[in-house]
């Protein structure tokens, strides 16, 4: 066993959260390149310079890229062989996320609970899913999820019968959906299989891979390229104001599922695609 | 006149607003807004609601004037004001048309509004305009003083008043039944392959 001290967590969470929120990652600021050479729309372009410009404001004056500065969802790959040490992991991730927005000057956008909306002040508690994984190394892969396109988050219950087809008109339905609320451009997780929180969890862990990446699956690599290319046919554009990027990537994760079902959960995430991860 | 067309295409908007300034406002117009700026979101609407709906007095005086729907990121020592962009408006959708119907002459946010708030701008001389979305580091430099002027304890929820200068934006939906994102749609969508 190789022991890994709660302070290193309650650190990596802190350290990941500010950054995430300050500094948005390499794959996004490329995605807005890439957009700016295929976009045709005046409006659209210059949203997507603004966004650029945004980034590179939030990094250099250490300001939150946007005011909502999310939701933690952490995913922590657990390898079987590390013990946590000093207290309880869940314990550590959220006083890292306590630390982290406090000293980070991020915003407090959790309510205790959905009915009171009382806010805790410190954006606690955080969303934990724990895989427990092969080896010795503690990986921890934070969001911090906006709000406004969590909203727009979709869910359905197809029928076998249904099939790819189905999947793919659900997918774009909830582009459409989304529209100009969901501050687009937008990434989608997509989570096809599974039980109900099954793919639903998908659809968030989906979000991680890469943006502008290739599904190392083939044939879920055509699926998404299919989708992305149908949802910029949409005309919603940056902002909604129109244009050809609505979607700067869809990601899809599988899992098995019964015969009776095709579950497909469609995780919104918005420009605003703060992901940071760390290994311990 | 608080609207004016400037040189480089834009229309400067200084506040408050006119049902004329409001008038000449349409849908597709850049402009930058100077002057006084209240935000308001989700849980500051549910408070101003049951005083709507009783008739009493209202912590701010919304006429003429422009709420935004933000809730801002807190400032660091030494800066006015943190990360500020906008909001879904469409939260806002049930509280808008009274607010509109008592005088209050515009919202910014982004995102799609409902038909009868979009009635309530044609019926009232109402204005939607859409700030870019996730942009609030870049617009926080636009915002020179923050004052918050009702329900301190909601936090980022609370009624700010914010001095602007310059705050750019665009109008979504204008008093004569236009509408941005419609238009965008149209203009842009190809047929499905």
């Amino acid at each position: 066993m190789r022991d890994v001290h709660v302070s290193a967590i309650v650190d990596a969470v802190k350290k990941l959260c500010v950054g995430a929120n300050l500094e948005l990652e390499p794959d996004m600021l490329r995605a807005f390149d890439r957009a700016l050479t295929t976009e045709r729309s005046p409006a659209g372009r210059q949203v997507l310079q603004i966004l650029k410009d945004n980034a590179q404001m939030a990094r250099t004056r250490r300001i939150p890229y946007c005011q909502d500065t999310g939701f933690v969802v952490c995913f922590v790959e657990l390898g079987q062989d590390v013990h946590v040490a000093g207290g309880g992991l869940y314990d550590a991730i959220n006083e890292g996320v306590r630390q982290g927005y406090k000293e980070g000057y991020l915003r407090a956008s959790i309510v205790r609970s959905p009915l009171d909306r009382v806010n805790t002040g410190d954006n606690t508690p955080a969303v934990i899913h724990v895989d427990v994984v092969e080896g010795a190394e503690l990986k921890l892969a934070i969001m911090a999820k906006g709000g406004g396109c969590e909203n727009r988050s979709k869910y359905t219950m197809l029928t076998p019968a249904a099939g790819i087809e189905g999947v793919k008109d659900f997918v774009i339905e909830c582009v459409k959906m989304a529209g100009p609320d969901a501050c687009p451009p937008l990434i989608l997780g997509v989570g096809v299989g599974g039980t109900f929180e099954k793919a639903a969890i998908l659809s968030k862990k989906a979000l991680f891979r890469e943006v502008g990446s290739a599904n190392p699956d083939p044939t879920l690599d055509a699926l998404e390229r299919e989708l992305l290319a149908r949802a910029n046919r949409l005309g919603i554009g940056p902002q909604g104001y129109g244009g050809d990027t609505t979607s700067l990537g869809i990601h899809v994760l599988t899992y098995p599922c019964h015969i009776t079902s095709l579950p497909v959960a469609v995780t919104i995430e918005c420009h605003a695609h703060r992901h940071k991860e760390a290994t311990l | 006149m608080s609207v004016t067309a400037a040189a480089d295409g834009l229309k400067d908007v200084t506040t408050p607003l006119s049902d004329a300034d409001v008038e000449s406002l349409k849908t597709g117009d850049r402009v930058r807004i100077t002057g006084v700026v209240y935000t308001a979101r989700d849980a500051a609407h549910g408070r101003l609601w049951p005083l709507i709906q009783e008739g009493r007095p209202l912590p701010i005086d919304v006429c003429g004037q422009i709420i935004y729907y933000t809730g801002p990121s807190p400032a660091r020592p030494g800066e006015v004001v943190g990360s500020i962009g906008p909001t879904t408006g469409s939260r806002m959708d049930k509280f808008t048309p009274a607010l509109i119907k008592l005088g209050l002459k515009a919202t910014m946010g982004k995102g799609a509004r409902s038909q009868p708030v979009k009635d309530a701008f044609k019926q009232y001389k109402g204005v939607y305009f859409g700030a870019i979305g996730g942009a609030g580091a870049v617009l926080s430099r636009f915002v020179k003083r923050v004052e918050i002027v009702a329900y301190e304890d909601l936090g980022t929820e609370a009624i700010r008043r914010l001095e602007v200068e310059g705050f750019p934006a665009i109008v979504v939906n204008d008093c004569h039944g236009g509408d941005l994102y419609q238009d965008g749609i149209q203009a842009y969508a190809r047929e499905e392959t």
